[in-house]
């Protein structure tokens, strides 16, 4: 088994390595990428004060959680409508229809939605950001949708039968008996949702209107004209949000069902 | 408009189709069953034979294709499950595992707008009732299964339904446990006067437990009486070979008056044979299968008794022993003989045999 021992740990040395000297140089204390000079907190407290760096955090946050809250309510209503329904016509398609994100590519996505949103913005001069959060919600929805799908496809479904026979209307017993046993699975579904939106790049930067750059899109900008490693102290700062909340996940998939 | 309510549920000519078309199938086949009050009534069959589907239509997961269900006299085929007062007890349990046992036990009450002090009386009493007060803040994933399976009663037991539905709810438990769960669902009964409605495939359960018994087969009650009845007074070939041990022997009727029939067996000789209610009176010359209980014959000298073979096989079973004889038309019979410590083997493999049949130990069924 040496073999794929020996490829298992390349595998992982091709994924994370690259991240090593990223995490590296925002902790230096000079203006380059490739020469050492001295450990200090300076570029992530020169992004701290940075009122662009502010401003794109607030609006990354403001619309990674409309977009997670939305697409977990949507979703948790699909995840009930495909599973608590006895199975009918056309089923497979509506998973399908669900799960589009996943297979029109995002690209595809982005320019069909930059055209749509022209249109609208030159028919209602609105300029907002609910062009953003609705491209987010409609990307956003098969995350949060297959993590509470799984959660009630494991559930006992003889626990609702259980509930009527104890007098629960359909709407009582979902409030007693579903909804407390799905709720790990809707707060992963929202985790995912929230991770998935605040680092998009694609779409925001074909459907956001002027001075709506995200913290994503911000960092693109920079990149293409000087490269300081304030862009590496940001970063470093979305990954450990990542590695916390996909943790967060991971234990509340873990959860005994 | 109310009818007899001497009757806890009355099943009227009810059928349930699932599917359609070619993959039609009917789990209940025009079934009409008059529950008593108070009654302990067990369905029992093989998977099968629709009797959970008609527990189901009781409780309202299931509503029938055609017939109807009452319950103390007014109808309630289309109710929801909701609005029945019947509780199940289900194989799985069901607990809800986000609460505790005292919780799990209070929610059909809570769910029925009971005051809370009531509900605290009733679950508390419950909880001794089933012997659990000790375990009432455990969660259901804390406690054992027998645990469970008295939690589970307690909960379906709580709202004090008009009548308690069980799905096979001792399947899950080991041998011991079983025998005391059956002493204890008769107690629960008596204690709390409510009528139980038992599913099992289990015989020995159905015999010990039950006021009266169903027995069903694809979809249809096959015969309905007392355990005994059921035991002793097989109607149907299936009832005869479903529950107790039992020999089947061909027959020719040579004359048949009164409830008794004389039969020519084909391995033997001339037995008079008794005719349970509800099977139609043969006439002379007809063929017909008598049936033996394997405990109602014994071994005797080659020539004495109604029939004679050779001893194929002796098996050993602790309380019994069984001697399995192949007659002289080739099919085989088994007697059962108790064991007793002064017993000396006096036969032994090989040997040809006499079998002596108990008076009263044939009887003609409906094939």
């Amino acid at each position: 088994m040496t073999g794929f021992t020996g490829i298992a740990v390349l595998c992982f040395l091709v994924l994370y390595a690259p991240l090593v000297p990223l995490v590296v140089y925002s902790f230096n204390h000079g203006s380059s990428l490739a020469i050492w000079e001295g450990l200090s907190l300076r570029w992530y407290y020169s992004a701290w004060e940075n009122e662009l760096v502010q401003e794109a955090t607030i609006r990354s946050l403001v619309l990674a959680i409309s977009a997670a809250v939305i697409s977990t309510a949507v979703a948790t209503m699909a995840a009930l409508g495909t599973t608590r329904t006895s199975p009918y016509k056309g089923l497979t398609l509506v998973y399908a229809l669900i799960n589009q994100p996943l297979m029109v590519p995002e690209i595809v996505t982005a320019v069909a939605l930059l055209i749509v949103f022209a249109v609208i913005r030159a028919a209602t001069d609105y300029h907002g950001m609910a062009y953003l959060i609705l491209a987010h919600t409609a990307f956003c929805i098969p995350f949060a949708y297959l993590p509470i799908r799984a959660r009630l496809e494991g559930m006992d479904l003889t626990l609702e039968t259980a509930a009527a026979d104890l007098y629960a209307t359909p709407l009582k017993a979902f409030k007693r008996v579903t909804l407390p046993l799905l709720w790990p699975g809707i707060l992963a579904g929202f985790m995912l949702a929230f991770v998935i939106s605040l680092d998009d790049v694609v779409i925001t930067e074909l459907v956001k209107s002027a001075g709506q750059d995200t913290l994503p899109t911000y960092m693109l900008g920079q990149l293409r004209r000087v490269i300081t490693p304030e862009v590496n102290a940001i970063s470093t700062v979305l990954l450990a949000i990542s590695v916390v909340v996909v943790t967060i996940f991971f234990f509340l998939n873990k959860e005994k069902r | 408009m109310r009818g007899d309510t001497d009757f806890a549920v009355q099943v009227k000519g009810v059928t349930k189709v699932f599917g359609t078309g070619a993959q039609a199938f009917r789990a209940v086949d025009e079934v009409s069953i008059d529950i008593q009050q108070n009654e302990f009534l067990t369905l029992l069959g093989p998977s099968g034979c629709g009797k959970t589907t008609l527990l189901r239509m009781i409780a309202g997961f299931e509503h029938p294709t055609a017939g109807q269900i009452l319950l103390d006299g007014a109808e309630i085929s289309h109710l929801p499950p909701y609005q029945r007062p019947v509780n199940t007890v289900f194989q799985s349990y069901a607990l809800f595992p986000h609460m505790t046992v005292a919780q799990n036990i209070a929610f059909g009450l809570e769910m029925l707008g009971k005051p809370a002090g009531e509900v605290r009386q009733t679950v508390d009493a419950m909880l001794t009732l089933v012997r659990m007060a000790e375990l009432r803040d455990r969660r259901t994933d804390q406690i054992s299964g027998g645990q469970q399976q008295r939690v589970a009663l307690a909960r379906a037991l709580a709202p004090h339904p008009k009548v308690l539905l069980l799905d096979e709810p001792l399947s899950a438990l080991d041998y011991k446990l079983r025998k005391d769960m059956q002493i204890e669902l008769k107690r629960l009964q008596s204690e709390t006067g409510i009528t139980f409605v038992f599913v099992t495939h289990d015989q020995e359960e159905a015999l010990t437990m039950s006021n009266r018994v169903a027995v069903m087969n694809q979809g249809k009650i096959l015969q309905l009486g007392t355990p005994r009845d059921i035991y002793d007074h097989p109607a149907e070939r299936f009832v005869a070979d479903f529950i107790g041990d039992t020999n089947f022997l061909n027959a020719q009727v040579v004359n048949s008056a009164g409830g008794k029939v004389t039969l020519k067996l084909t391995a033997g000789e001339e037995v008079t044979a008794d005719l349970p209610g509800g099977v139609a009176p043969p006439v002379a010359g007809d063929s017909v299968t008598a049936v033996v209980r394997w405990e109602h014959a014994k071994l005797t000298a080659q020539g004495a008794g109604q029939l004679s073979g050779t001893l194929a096989n002796v098996v050993y079973v602790g309380t019994d022993t069984h001697y399995y004889v192949e007659l002289s038309d080739g099919t085989t019979f088994v007697s059962r003989i108790q064991n007793s410590r002064d017993d000396e083997l006096t036969f032994s493999e090989g040997m040809p045999v006499g079998v002596s049949i108990e008076s009263n130990g044939v009887q003609v069924v409906r094939n």
